[in-house]
């Protein structure tokens, strides 16, 4: 049963439905999707079922605007990742892609319209150091400069402080693993590393279907910031589209999840995308993944976070909960992120410092 | 219904409660702000423009109003919100109308990126549209001033849009951005023409706006085929001197002044080189607005 009620969630699940969308909220759509970062993706949606003619004129010229920006990030990602592959070529092992700029360059149906804001790999923690310097070498800058950061990434983070081309500005993180090492959460990097797979023609690699979903998944409930939640969200739901025509596809999930110690994230991913998105999946494997649910209270409690913190962070999804939930879901990704001795020291920190930002200004 | 048809009581009122819509060309604008300047400069800068109460769809939510915390009272500011959400850092109070229109320029802009966009201004006689991209400080907003109180339509002072796929240019009427001189200039070149009350003291120095001419802002729909590229540029005391500028030049000019060329990529780059290929191209140094409209004139007259 969908719960969510943002007009861009509901078109996402059922793009039909477009053809009843009055100027009004043709509107809102456009406001909440870019809110969402979803406006070019809209756009592909529309113009992959066949619905283009339904767009009302005043609204045309907002897709398209996306779908240009959205196209010269695409190309963006093919560039950089070819420098990313000369720069460490025969340094860092097989440059694996996450994330977006993999599925972009497995021409997945995922990368249509997706707008990027950095490039994210993945490389062996033994090669990390020589990688690092490598990418300095041609023209990579680490972005935090700040003692502090350099050491909380270093000494903590699954990846390098973000590092910014000097002359394209383009933005490169270099992960060594999918979480923190500080997480409550174990996946072992090399699992993922063996299994992932040449992309043909370029060069590049990217992780096995089961472990884009699973990244994926990771990143959104159990790591990242949720203001663009509803794309990550759409993201997974395509990926389970696409690979989930496979029956294969759905038992190899299971396994990877197991492996892999992600059952958890797996099962909100299943949860929130068919919640949101009415994704299918198969009852089997909705069996398999309850083993890895929270307790009932504890559900009914994401459920009202998520319900949220998913939705487009947009003035006319928020409701009076809204900010609470946000600040929860925040909270929450911090402890899954560190346990509380390393955490609480950090946070105290970073407020710090935006104050002292904030009045300055 | 138009601006002027609207009491100077009822806009401001209108604006600091629901809202208005406001027509600028294509885009529809709905502003709400409770800030006198800003009713003052839209009832007297846009009242050739349609403002309703109403409209089914609006391409950008505007919204201008003070900070939260102290800032509101003390040494007060203003802050845009593009859709609820501030894309830039607050001005100082008294620049508000400046703000609008900065604002509504980064709304146009970052919105059209299917057009090959060039920073520039670009005005039409006859059908036919003269473009003068350049960076700030070249003149060309005077220039365009001026032209448009002598029988050219303005299109635009600050954004030339090239549509892609047929390379017309796409008018963008609104009031001309005038900066610290060229007020006092245009103001005794046209005394008729119409300008806001200056902002002091912001980024580009004074800056006053211009009401556009009533007609330019009635055709905005009609489109203009581009027929010149003319880089002006001001030199005390100059005579006015028309060199021809050669292709190749001339494509890495409007390359240079354009704002999304890298977006489009290929489609950018053919875009600029027909619109270069169909257009004559001219360097314009002058020093007298007078003769910069003779030769204008002669431009115009040699095109029938």
């Amino acid at each position: 049963m969908m719960r969510a009620s943002s007009l861009t969630a509901r078109v996402f699940a059922h793009p039909e439905t477009i053809r009843s969308v009055t100027l009004e909220d043709w509107d809102l759509l456009i406001r909440q999707s870019r809110r969402a970062l979803l406006l070019a993706q809209l756009d592909a949606l529309i113009h992959d079922h066949g619905l283009a003619d339904t767009v009302p004129e005043p609204a045309r010229k907002h897709l398209d605007s996306a779908r240009a920006l959205a196209e010269q990030n695409e190309r963006i990602v093919h560039w950089e990742t070819n420098r990313i592959l000369r720069a460490l070529r025969g340094v860092a092992g097989p440059v694996v892609l996450l994330k977006g700029a993999a599925y972009t360059m497995l021409g997945l149906p995922a990368a249509r319209g997706r707008l990027f804001s950095d490039v994210d790999i993945l490389v062996p923690k033994d090669r990390i150091d020589a990688a690092e310097r490598s990418l300095m070498e041609h023209g990579w800058m680490s972005m935090h400069h700040d003692a502090y950061d350099q050491r909380y990434y270093r000494q903590w983070m699954h990846e390098l402080p973000p590092m910014r081309h000097v002359r394209r500005r383009t933005v490169l993180d270099v992960h060594h693993n999918i979480l923190p090492e500080t997480a409550s959460l174990h996946p072992d990097p090399a699992r993922l590393l063996e299994a992932a797979r040449p992309i043909d023609g370029t060069g590049l690699y990217a992780p096995e279907p089961a472990d884009m979903v699973l990244h994926s998944a990771t990143h959104l409930f159990h790591d990242g910031e949720l203001e663009h939640g509803l794309r990550d969200l759409v993201d997974l739901d395509s990926l389970l589209r696409h690979f989930g025509r496979e029956e294969q596809f759905w038992s190899r999930l299971v396994e990877r999840a197991e492996q892999l110690d992600l059952m958890r994230p797996l099962y909100y991913a299943l949860r929130y995308t068919h919640r949101f998105l009415d994704s299918v999946v198969p009852k089997d494997v909705r069996l398999c993944v309850r083993s890895a649910a929270p307790m009932t209270a504890a559900g009914a409690l994401m459920d009202a976070l998520f319900d949220r913190g998913l939705s487009p962070h947009h003035p006319s999804c928020d409701s009076r909960a809204t900010g609470i939930a946000r600040w929860a879901l925040y909270v929450r990704s911090h402890m899954l992120r560190m346990p509380p001795h390393l955490l609480v020291p950090h946070l105290v920190r970073k407020s710090i410092r935006r104050r002292k930002g904030a009045t300055a200004e | 219904m138009k601006v002027s048809d609207w009491s100077y009581r009822d806009l401001a009122g209108a604006m600091a409660g629901d809202g208005v819509f406001l027509h600028l060309g294509p885009f529809v604008t709905h502003l709400r702000c409770a800030i006198p300047l800003v009713a003052e400069g839209v009832h007297a800068l846009y009242a050739d423009y349609r403002c309703e109460r109403q409209a089914a769809f609006a391409d950008f939510r505007v919204r201008l109003g003070p900070p939260r915390g102290v800032r509101r009272w003390y040494r007060s500011q203003v802050l845009f919100y593009f859709d609820d959400w501030p894309p830039f850092k607050p001005l100082p109070y008294n620049q508000a109308f400046a703000m609008f229109e900065w604002g509504m320029n980064w709304c146009i802009t970052s919105h059209s990126q299917q057009h090959l966009m060039l920073h520039g201004a670009v005005v039409e006689k006859n059908g036919w549209g003269a473009m003068l991209p350049g960076p700030p400080g070249s003149g060309k907003s005077t220039l365009c001033a001026a032209l448009v109180n002598r029988g050219w339509r303005l299109l635009s002072d600050e954004l030339t849009v090239v549509r892609t796929d047929d390379l017309l240019l796409q008018p963008l009427p609104r009031p001309v951005s005038l900066k610290n001189r060229s007020i006092e200039i245009i103001a005794e070149f046209a005394p008729e023409a119409k300008i806001g009350t200056p902002a002091r003291d912001t980024d580009k120095g004074t800056v006053a706006h211009m009401k556009p001419p009533p007609g330019c802002v009635e055709q905005a729909d009609q489109l203009a085929t581009p027929a010149w590229l003319v880089l002006p540029k001001y030199i005390g005391s100059a005579p006015p001197v028309l060199t021809p500028l050669a292709k190749g030049d001339a494509l890495m000019q409007a390359v240079d002044n354009a704002f999304n060329y890298s977006v489009l990529g290929v489609r950018g780059f053919d875009a600029a080189a027909q619109l270069i290929d169909g257009c004559d191209c001219y360097r314009f140094s002058y020093s007298s607005l007078d003769d910069a409209m003779r030769v204008f004139a002669e431009l115009a007259d040699g095109s029938q």
